[in-house]
């Protein structure tokens, strides 16, 4: 797929005119329009086969210009060309019937989303199964809970035949068990060489599922490059490093403090950088500090939450050594992984030793990881234990 | 990159048609028939009710107009041409005036699937069409109940219906694009419906116009609804109902509403291709 140069502007309405009176009343005044550009001169290339990320904050344009990928939105200027059938929707579970049951929704979804209405019912089991759902198909799907909705739509969508797949917000979603097989069939679809294009502002999909991604701000294209780098332009961005003007020019907003938390990532104990964990294996966080002026004896911070934002676990390190400027450095945290199934978020930090706490950095949520389980039990953490049972 | 050479083409921006004419025919029925089913959804007695509530609804008609007012009119099966004008209009009424809030009410859909956007209006005429058919059925009860035999006339029925479907669609077309950007188009289109209610040939007979004003009965005529709705009486009850040619009083007449059919669909259709392709971001 390529995109060349493209542009779309919309025309906000300075006052809504809207009926008939106004248009009678003030025959000859147009109505003004504030003229927004949503995407301002957007060129990229996206391989067959790539699973292609396309971030931004609110506002930036990523939605806007999903939809002129997806034929929603005409273009006003440039092009986009594209080999293969686009499947022809950007979002889960467009045009579900709450009062329908799941069975009736999945035909009327699998061919709003371009099966035939054979095929629908030809691959209608298949769909039930991945989504785990047979014992629910004849309930209404005002009766499902959002996580049975979210598979269900799911599914639908990994029935289609298409080349190039548009998505747009939806893979955090689904308990951890779903998000591994979502992840599976992110990879087995990567496998049959179809590309995926995925929007989102969760840096910690862009690192689990992205070959690459680009980062979008106020409709202009700020940098393409691997999810790695992505996450460190969109931490610069988010914390006001980087500033982009109407114009589009990037700037550096000066150096920030003393240190800077640039990138946090999860490893498991092999070194290797994942987005996932299974229960009980040693997990790795890590994240990487740019030193601008030397640092003496800081105290380095990572704190754990889960779904619900509970505190689950924090530590720190006191008094690791002396940093010179100019030097990067990376703080590891390894911990056995007893942590109940889901997904948690880490909090990073870099502060001055001493009393009182002098935080010279912190990032909030800068990385995730999803735990799975193969023996699910209650509770917060699943401590490693033994039962004995006398009598 | 790739290994298999597919050819590229280039991405079009929505458009009312295209997407391939499968699909297109997939997609209107579905909706249409969705639509349809959801009315009598959840109710005990299902899809019964699409033939159990135009009887209820037209015996009570037929009461009222045959039995407790008396206004036959001095014609000849007066209730049996009253509920075939009724089933018509509704079916007017139906498809163009649901047609105007469609384009809005999918909004989801127009926001996030791309689709031939003309399904739309469409898919509202299939359902409306769909109905009609439930009715008709309910009206036939009626006219083996008045005793009134097949003739062969019976067999320009769907021709009749093809034509006003046709002049409906047209219409649902210009509708459904023009609300998004004039929201005055709902207050408008009711009073306008209400006003061809009375001036059509539903509750009276059009050989009761013509009595008084055959002028005006004549203009009357030209509406390409009350060409319909009159030729498909006459061709159930035969002479006894005056034809769309005679109650005109001159055959080539008819070419009016014909042409006000053909016309008002082509401009349906030149509105809504235009409006197309903006029409998710006006919203």
């Amino acid at each position: 797929m390529g995109v060349e140069s493209v542009s779309k502007s919309f025309r906000l309405p300075q006052e809504a005119v809207h009926t008939l009176k106004e248009r009678v009343l003030h025959p000859f005044r147009r109505p003004g329009f504030d003229k927004l550009d949503a995407l301002h001169d957007v060129s990229f290339e996206v391989e067959t086969g790539e699973f292609f990320g396309i971030v931004g904050r609110n506002g930036s344009g990523k939605s806007t210009l999903l939809k002129c990928l997806a034929g929603i939105y005409a273009v006003d200027d440039g092009e986009i060309r594209l080999r293969g059938r686009l499947a022809p929707f950007i979002e889960l579970g467009v045009g579900f019937n709450p009062e329908m049951t799941a069975h009736e929704n999945v035909l009327l979804n699998a061919v709003m989303l371009g099966l035939t209405p054979r095929e629908a019912r030809r691959r209608y089991d298949t769909i039930i199964e991945f989504a785990e759902l047979e014992e629910f198909t004849e309930l209404k799907l005002k009766n499902y809970s959002s996580g049975m909705h979210v598979r269900l739509a799911f599914s639908v969508m990994l029935q289609v035949d298409a080349d190039v797949l548009l998505i747009d917000e939806v893979l955090a979603v689904g308990d951890a068990s779903f998000q591994q097989k979502c992840f599976d069939q992110f990879t087995r679809l990567s496998r049959e060489r179809k590309t995926i294009i995925f929007v989102t502002h969760d840096m910690a999909s862009v690192r689990r599922y992205c070959d690459r991604a680009m980062l979008l701000e106020r409709g202009h294209v700020i940098d393409i490059a691997d999810p790695e780098g992505i996450s460190r332009s969109y931490n610069e961005l988010n914390f006001g490093r980087i500033r982009v003007g109407k114009d589009g020019v990037k700037r550096k907003a000066g150096p920030g403090g003393s240190a800077e938390i640039t990138l946090a990532w999860i490893e498991n104990a092999a070194g290797e950088r994942v987005g996932a964990s299974a229960q009980g294996d040693p997990c790795v966080v890590a994240f990487e500090v740019k030193v601008n002026e030397e640092l003496k004896e800081p105290v380095l911070s990572i704190a754990v939450l889960d779904e619900a934002r509970n505190l689950v676990f924090s530590t720190y390190e006191d008094r690791p050594g002396t940093f010179a400027a100019g030097s990067t450095v990376v703080v590891r945290l390894r911990f056995e992984n007893w942590l109940a199934a889901g997904r948690y978020t880490f909090t990073a930090g870099v502060a001055r030793s001493g009393p009182g706490a002098d935080m010279i950095d912190i990032r909030k949520d800068i990385t995730s990881v999803v735990v799975h389980t193969t023996r699910p039990a209650g509770g917060a953490v699943n401590l490693p234990h033994e039962f004995s049972v006398s009598r | 990159m790739s290994s298999v050479e597919i050819p590229a083409y280039r991405m079009r921006g929505p458009s009312a048609f295209g997407g391939g004419a499968r699909r297109f025919l997939n997609l209107a029925v579905l909706l249409a028939v969705t639509e349809y089913r959801l009315r009598f959804f959840d109710s005990a007695l299902g899809y019964l009710w699409t033939l159990i509530r135009p009887l209820l609804l037209f015996g009570i008609l037929y009461f009222v107009f045959s039995s407790v007012l008396e206004v036959d009119a001095g014609v000849e099966h007066y209730g049996v041409l009253l509920l075939m004008g009724m089933v018509l209009f509704w079916f007017f009424a139906e498809a163009t005036g649901g047609a105007v809030t469609a384009v809005l009410d999918r909004e989801n859909l127009v926001r996030k699937v791309h689709f031939p956007r003309i399904i739309i209006p469409l898919s509202v005429n299939l359902t409306a069409l769909l109905n009609l058919i439930g009715n008709f059925v309910a009206v036939m009860v009626f006219i083996w109940a008045a005793g009134i035999d097949f003739r062969w006339t019976w067999l320009q029925v769907p021709f009749l219906v093809g034509g006003l479907f046709v002049f409906a669609l047209g219409l649902a077309m210009l509708l459904s694009a023009l609300y998004v950007p004039f929201r005055d188009i709902r207050p408008l289109w009711e009073v306008i419906l209400q006003a061809l209610f009375y001036a059509t040939p539903v509750l009276y007979p059009i050989e009761l116009l013509a009595k008084e004003y055959p002028e005006i009965s004549k203009i009357v005529m030209l509406n390409p609804l009350a060409a319909a709705i009159q030729q498909m009486r006459h061709a159930f009850v035969g002479d006894d109902s005056q034809s769309a040619a005679f109650a005109l009083g001159n055959g080539e007449l008819l070419l009016v509403p014909v042409a006000i059919t053909g016309l008002t669909f082509l401009l349906g259709l030149w509105v809504f291709n235009r409006m197309a392709p903006r029409i998710a971001e006006e919203l």
